[in-house]
């Protein structure tokens, strides 16, 4: 299986701060891998590096075939990769469906996208012409992982989509984010519930103190609770 | 080092020069004889102190204001209009000091409190739009303050030129009243600046700099940035006042141009970013570079623009003449932004790096 | 439960009109006490034009602060270049300005506007790229690198056409007023009372009909996400902040017809004004510009009429008065 994004030793400083000391990982082409860790392990700089949003000061990051980890954000995007921060950032002063005219960069909206997305977010139907501004948080979520797949992209970049949620939601995402899944696309996803990361994963990569403590596959990770509990500091149980 | 509060220069270069111009400063009277001389001398003590409380502001707490040529102002006519009203004696000076200074903390106090209550990306510009509002106001109560000319004073006899208090026959110089106040206007300086040095290693110093670096995260800790932030800018402008006080002593004059003008406001943010902010030793550099040359360069700027028409050159006679001394200002001041961020003092620590200056929001 | 499920409509997001009314109001109110409504009528019109001039200086600053988070403290110098750019048209068609035709008139300043435009737009570019980008995300530093800009340009003003003041007078059909029963209307305060909302409806349009507009709007409220999503917000800003330089040159030029002359000083005297507009109105927004600049104007041409002497600090005033009732201005756009 060829990886379609592959980092190696990556460094990013933030400030005084060095946050990520050496990031070695590959997400597979068509997978789903699962970045987890600790708060503050450096999961979302990892993800904002590989965006662009953060300038990696050493390292090297290729997608595809091309060199990523000195070129500007938007040339990123442009390549195919979709990010959905962990604040969502919707644009909440624009329409759901501004929001996701926005996100079509290449044209108008597709309608057999659109109606491939209503069916897992009926929601955004309803209030497409409302303020993303007054959407619940699961809405608002809903839509920022909409406006990531609106147009296909090789590669999305995922931080941390249940986090905050109500449980019936969380499940409902799950469900959709296996859709996309069976679609074919390839995500690198950040997780804090281990559930949905067993639920979802192929592989698993675990950090702490910005870097890579483990990486493997997801079945594996699940099934091996004092691993769980020593990388993690819990158990799958514990938190179920 | 005590009297340095435990911050030395902390480099031979800097120390050196430091060195020099203080004695240079103190020995104005008798190496340097004229009146030209005297007065840049002065004009350095009087802004060394002035850009020092500025940088405690823009170099330590990362904060631009553009009112602090308010608070020299305030100083400047406090002193001016109490000595005019009140006659050539020291109640007059008295009373100057004890309604000026109070008058300026009370309305840093108000503008702090203000502009702490909104959003902090509007400090700078509300700044200069109350210092703008000042200006005009000065100049149209002409009843109090003179309006555009301002007012000239007489001093306490002990200070006047024609006090004679050492005759020259004694050690060949003579000290008179006029030097007397030189010297007033020198150790009050000096003294304003140690305790700004003071202020800024104290531990109400370092959460100062904290709060520059990182705001939130100041907060976290525990730190009341608003009672910092107010309590700084108080004491900026009490010690602006206090320039401004000396100012008007020495000039025995107070008006809109000599300390009120938006082009001193300029002037003090060249000195301090040349001097080197977040250092308080760079207000003395930054003062020292900017008046020698203001008061050296611009005559040389006239001589050029003459030759310049006289050879029939095109555009340069306009650009070269002295009244276009703040062109040249302000593409210095850019330049120094651009490449020289750290200022003399920061150079002459770090060999050039771009440590020290706030890139805080 | 879920509320995916959930089937109610959204609650209508509240419009918020508090603003709105806020000028109505206060218009409202000084009926009685200027008491002749000739004078409040005129007074009125005479508000809502200089409104309209100070809020197409303001509009450019105000987007630019909101789209890049940058500070620009030399805005005010673009203005100034405007009505300098004008007056290089004016001076050798002073025959065509003084004729008696509006057409004949309008062929010189038409031109002479677009010209300003055109020329302060291109500063605008060289600031941008000279002043701005080098410091970019870095307030402290914005704020020294355009004060700098600010006195250079106003130095070079003053270098290239002296320090003296430059008349600038009307174009004859533009002089005068409309004669309505007993009250008078200023032809020139009409002219900008409709270029200014003129200004005022096109961004509008293009902030809420276009996919432009749509990425200005959302790159206000979120850089990084526009970035993420593949636009050159780079190259968005640059048009922004030309287009917002040309405008302050637009308004550089009807400033300079309202005062009938020009000089480079313009440019610290409504450098004050057009900061204590967009503070009031909300950095970022252009409806609170708006509003704010309808407000400074109404307040300057009340106050000056009723108390001649608060006139002085009567902006401070405002300013503070808003700011204790909205401590980030009329209508917060960003969350910065």
């Amino acid at each position: 299986m060829t990886d379609l994004l592959k980092l190696s030793g990556v460094h990013t400083n933030i400030g005084r701060y060095h946050i990520l000391q050496g990031i070695d990982l590959a997400v597979p082409q068509g997978q789903v891998t699962m970045l987890l860790g600790r708060n503050g392990a450096g999961k979302t700089t990892t993800l904002r590096t590989i965006m662009g949003l953060w300038q990696a000061s050493s390292g090297e990051i290729t997608f595809g075939s091309e060199r990523i980890e000195s070129r500007a954000t938007p040339d990123i995007a442009r390549l195919g990769v979709g990010y959905v921060p962990e604040s969502m950032a919707v644009f909440s002063d624009l329409t759901v469906k501004e929001n996701l005219v926005l996100a079509a960069r290449d044209g108008p909206l597709d309608d057999t996208q659109l109606d491939w997305i209503f069916g897992f977010f009926p929601a955004l139907r309803r209030f497409w012409l409302s303020r993303a501004g007054s959407l619940s948080g699961g809405q608002k979520q809903m839509l920022s992982i909409a406006r990531a797949i609106i147009e296909p992209r090789k590669l999305l970049l995922i931080d941390e989509p249940t986090k905050g949620l109500a449980p019936a939601i969380v499940m409902a995402l799950i469900e959709c984010l296996k859709e996309i899944k069976r679609k074919g696309a390839t995500i690198l996803l950040v997780e804090q519930n281990f559930f949905a990361a067993r639920e979802l994963g192929d592989s698993v990569l675990v950090m702490d103190n910005g870097t890579i403590v483990h990486r493997g596959e997801m079945a594996d990770l699940a099934a091996d609770v004092p691993l769980q509990e020593r990388l993690l500091g819990l158990s799958l149980e514990a938190h179920q | 080092m005590m009297i340095l509060s435990g911050d030395p220069p902390r480099s031979r270069v800097l120390t050196l020069v430091l060195v020099v111009i203080i004695l240079a400063l103190a020995a104005t009277p008798f190496l340097f004889p004229g009146a030209k001389a005297l007065n840049v001398a002065a004009k350095i003590c009087v802004f060394a102190a002035l850009v020092a409380s500025y940088d405690l502001l823009l170099g330590y707490t990362g904060s631009v204001s553009f009112a602090h040529t308010m608070f020299y102002g305030i100083g400047s006519y406090a002193i001016a209009i109490a000595l005019y009203g009140m006659g050539p004696n020291w109640a007059a000076v008295a009373t100057g000091i004890v309604v000026g200074l109070p008058l300026a903390a009370l309305l840093a106090l108000a503008i702090g409190l203000f502009s702490l209550r909104v959003a902090a990306i509007f400090f700078a510009m509300i700044t200069l739009a109350v210092a703008s509002a000042f200006q005009v106001l000065a100049s149209q109560l002409s009843w109090l303050t003179g309006g555009e000319d301002g007012r000239s004073f007489q001093l306490p006899e002990l200070l006047r030129p024609g006090t004679v208090l050492i005759s020259k026959n004694m050690f060949g110089f003579e000290i008179n009243g006029r030097i007397l106040t030189f010297y007033l206007v020198f150790a009050v300086s000096a003294m304003m600046i140690l305790a700004l040095l003071r202020v800024v290693n104290s531990p109400f110093g370092r959460v100062l700099q904290a709060i520059r670096e990182n705001r939130f995260r100041a907060e976290a800790l525990g730190f009341r940035t608003v009672f910092h932030l107010t309590y700084a800018n108080c004491l900026a402008a009490l010690v602006a006042a206090g320039a401004g006080v000396l100012n008007a002593l020495w000039l025995r004059y107070a008006g809109p141009d000599t300390s009120l003008s938006f082009s001193i406001m300029l002037d003090i943010l060249l000195m301090v970013v040349i001097g080197g902010m977040g250092t308080i030793y760079g207000a003395i550099i930054g003062a020292t570079i900017f008046i020698l040359a203001q008061n050296y360069l611009q005559s040389l700027m006239g001589v050029a623009s003459k030759a310049a028409s006289e050879a029939g050159l095109p555009l340069l006679p306009g650009l070269l003449h002295p009244d276009r001394w703040l062109l040249w200002l302000g593409l210095l001041f850019i330049a120094s932004v651009y490449f020289f961020p750290s200022g003399v003092v920061g150079r002459l620590r770090h060999g050039g790096g771009d440590k020290g200056v706030g890139t805080s929001h | 439960m879920t509320e995916l499920a959930a089937s109610d409509p959204l609650p209508k997001p509240k419009r918020d009109i508090a603003p709105i009314l806020l000028p109505i109001a206060l218009a409202l109110l000084m009926i009685p006490l200027i008491g002749s409504t000739s004078s409040w009528l005129t007074l009125t019109a005479a508000s809502l034009a200089m409104g309209m001039m100070i809020f197409i200086m303001a509009s450019g600053l105000t987007l630019v602060f909101g789209l890049m988070d940058v500070l620009n403290f030399g805005h005010g110098a673009f203005i100034a270049v405007g009505a300098y750019i004008a007056t290089l048209v004016f001076a050798p068609f002073a025959a065509s300005v003084q004729a008696d035709s509006l057409l004949v008139n309008l062929a010189v300043l038409a031109p002479a506007a677009l010209l300003s435009m055109a020329v302060s737009g291109a500063l605008g570019l060289v600031v941008e790229r000279v002043l701005i980008l080098p410091v970019y995300g870095q307030h402290l530093k914005q704020i020294l690198m355009t004060t700098g800009g600010l006195i250079v340009a106003e130095q070079t003003l003053y270098a290239l056409w002296g320090p003296q003041i430059i008349p600038m007078p009307l174009p004859a059909s533009l002089r005068g007023s409309f004669i309505l029963g007993d009250v008078a209307i200023a032809k020139y305060r009409v002219l900008a009372m409709f270029i200014g909302l003129a200004v005022f409806i096109a961004i509008q349009l293009v902030l809420n009909r276009t996919k432009l507009g749509l990425l200005i709007r959302a790159g206000v409220e979120n850089r990084e996400m526009v970035e993420a999503l593949g636009y050159r917000i780079r190259r968005l800003f640059l048009g922004v902040f030309m287009t917002g330089s040309a405008l302050a040159g637009l308004g550089g030029v009807m400033w300079a017809l309202y005062r009938e002359q020009v000089h480079a000083s313009m440019s610290d005297e409504l450098t004050v004004l057009i900061f204590v507009v967009v503070i009031i109105g909300g950095l970022g927004s252009i409806g609170g510009c708006f509003i704010g600049a309808i407000l400074v104007a109404m307040v300057a041409n009340y106050g000056g009429f009723l108390v001649p002497k608060l006139a002085l600090v009567s902006n401070i005033l405002l300013m503070v008065a808003i700011l204790m009732w909205r401590p980030r201005g009329l209508y917060a756009v960003t969350s910065r």
